[in-house]
């Protein structure tokens, strides 16, 4: 499967549409309703953070249908001002928009798979992926 | 009554109950089954997906809009479930830091411990609580062949970093050479310590008495810490310990005056830090006059009833939370 759909991010708007088509493809891969709300939520987190701190970039998604495994990869991607401070960022009590629960380590609890590569002043690519059970 | 199991059939039967009878007992399991959730992880998205399963289950005929109704809700909480296990994390993380403060305290205790003297005609008694978990007051007698040394030391903050200061006083104290013992020596000596090797944001007060029984003086000086109470006791008054000093730390060649006075049969010196004349009561601080009272109170008892009785009654004033590092020392000559 070559075919990615993406959505470029741009403005606040841009996630809801990220968002949309994750459940869609969330839907189709066979995920219930709470690893659903969950998928969109990763999704919102992944999109908000490139709006808010690269301005613009992108989230793709990509089935994935291996004989016993079947599962949904999401992508984000952009070539914002990069993370300096990767543990920091990581780590859990650490928000700059402030809450329990929000930013990276929220989408790596929601997810199954969390990988993050970041250089500063060249971007990020954040890749996660969900499996259906 | 049975465990709350947390599984659909039996929410199903929770929920189908309540909705029957609506009674109190099918409320009380689910409080039960919501705890039972808490500790084992389960968050309120999962719990809000079980009641549309039961829900749709005891009526399949369920209006769309409910249905919807309760996805919007569940996606709602979705936030909550995610708090709710960094929540987790964190305190996993906070009782691991605790346990490490735990250790580094008894560490601390083991460091600095000291080992009252057996001095015959010198009764001692002393008492040294922290405030947190770990001490930022601390005390040590230093026994030589002709005096008994006391270094009573406070620094000025608590916690971590007033204890790891407390063990460096302790140790360059102990390399110092017997013939450096004397009060104002050896402040001048562990000034210099401190200045090198101390934050200057962080200051240590200090006194260090030294008690010759064969000649019954008592030498001090001070680098800028609470004045002690002398009690004489053919007149029966206290009277402030007073000397002049920098604190620790403050500029590099401090000098200290060193005092001395013959001490009597009977006569208590008291030392102390400013965890005991500085602790709060409510929002006003306690007078040095109240504490003087507590202590002539208590004064005819044996040296280590006193300081523990003065302890006692001070955190009791503060309902057992002390605000500040506490420690005191009482030496009376007996004969």
């Amino acid at each position: 499967m070559d075919f990615k759909p993406c959505v470029n991010i741009r403005k606040e708007w841009d996630i809801v549409g990220a968002r949309q088509l994750g459940r869609e493809q969330a839907k189709e891969v066979g995920f219930g309703t709470v690893d659903q709300a969950r998928i969109a939520t990763a999704i919102s987190e992944l999109a908000r953070n490139i709006y808010l701190y690269a301005g613009k970039g992108k989230i793709c998604f990509e089935v994935i249908n291996e004989f016993d495994h079947k599962g949904l990869k999401i992508s984000a991607i952009d070539q914002g001002p990069g993370i300096r401070d990767l543990n920091q960022v990581m780590q859990d009590g650490y928000s700059t928009s402030g809450g329990l629960g929000a930013g990276l380590p929220g989408v790596k609890r929601l997810m199954d798979h969390f990988e993050i590569t970041t250089e500063v002043d060249e971007g990020t690519q954040i890749h996660t992926i969900k499996w259906l059970r | 009554m049975e465990t709350t199991k947390l599984d659909l059939s039996n929410y199903r039967e929770l929920l189908k109950q309540y909705l029957v009878k609506n009674d109190e007992t099918a409320l009380y399991e689910a409080e039960q089954f919501s705890k039972l959730s808490v500790k084992q992880n389960i968050s309120p998205e999962e719990i809000i997906h079980v009641h549309i399963e039961a829900l749709k289950e005891l009526y399949p005929d369920l209006p769309r809009e409910i249905n919807d109704s309760l996805n919007f809700l569940l996606e709602a909480m979705i936030s909550y479930g995610l708090a709710l296990q960094e929540f987790q994390s964190l305190r996993i993380k906070q009782s691991e830091l605790e346990s490490e403060i735990s250790v580094a305290a008894s560490m601390q205790q083991t460091l600095l411990s000291t080992e009252k003297p057996e001095i015959s005609g010198l009764d001692i008694g002393g008492i040294s609580v922290p405030a947190n978990i770990m001490n930022g007051d601390y005390y040590h007698y230093v026994k030589t062949k002709d005096t008994l040394g006391i270094a009573l030391a406070d620094v000025i903050g608590k916690g971590v970093p007033a204890a790891l200061s407390m063990s460096m006083i302790r140790y360059s104290m102990d390399s110092f050479p017997e013939s450096h013992r004397e009060p104002s020596m050896i402040l001048e000596n562990l000034n210099r310590v401190v200045e090198r090797n101390v934050d200057p944001s962080m200051f240590i007060t200090m006194f260090y008495g030294s008690y010759n029984p064969k000649e019954e003086t008592f030498s001090y000086a001070s680098a800028g810490h609470e004045p002690g109470f002398y009690y004489h006791a053919e007149k029966d008054e206290f009277e402030d310990i007073e000397a002049k000093g920098l604190v620790l730390g403050a500029t590099s060649n401090a000098t200290y005056q060193q005092y001395c006075t013959h001490v009597k049969k009977g006569d208590c010196i008291i030392l102390l830090t400013d965890g005991v004349t500085e602790c709060r009561v409510g929002d006003r601080f306690v007078e040095r006059e109240e504490i003087l009272e507590v202590i002539k109170k208590n004064i005819h008892l044996p040296a280590q009833e006193v300081v523990d009785r003065v302890y006692q009654h001070f955190a009791r004033l503060q309902d057992f939370h002390l605000r500040d590092d506490f420690t005191m020392i009482l030496l009376r000559k007996e004969v």
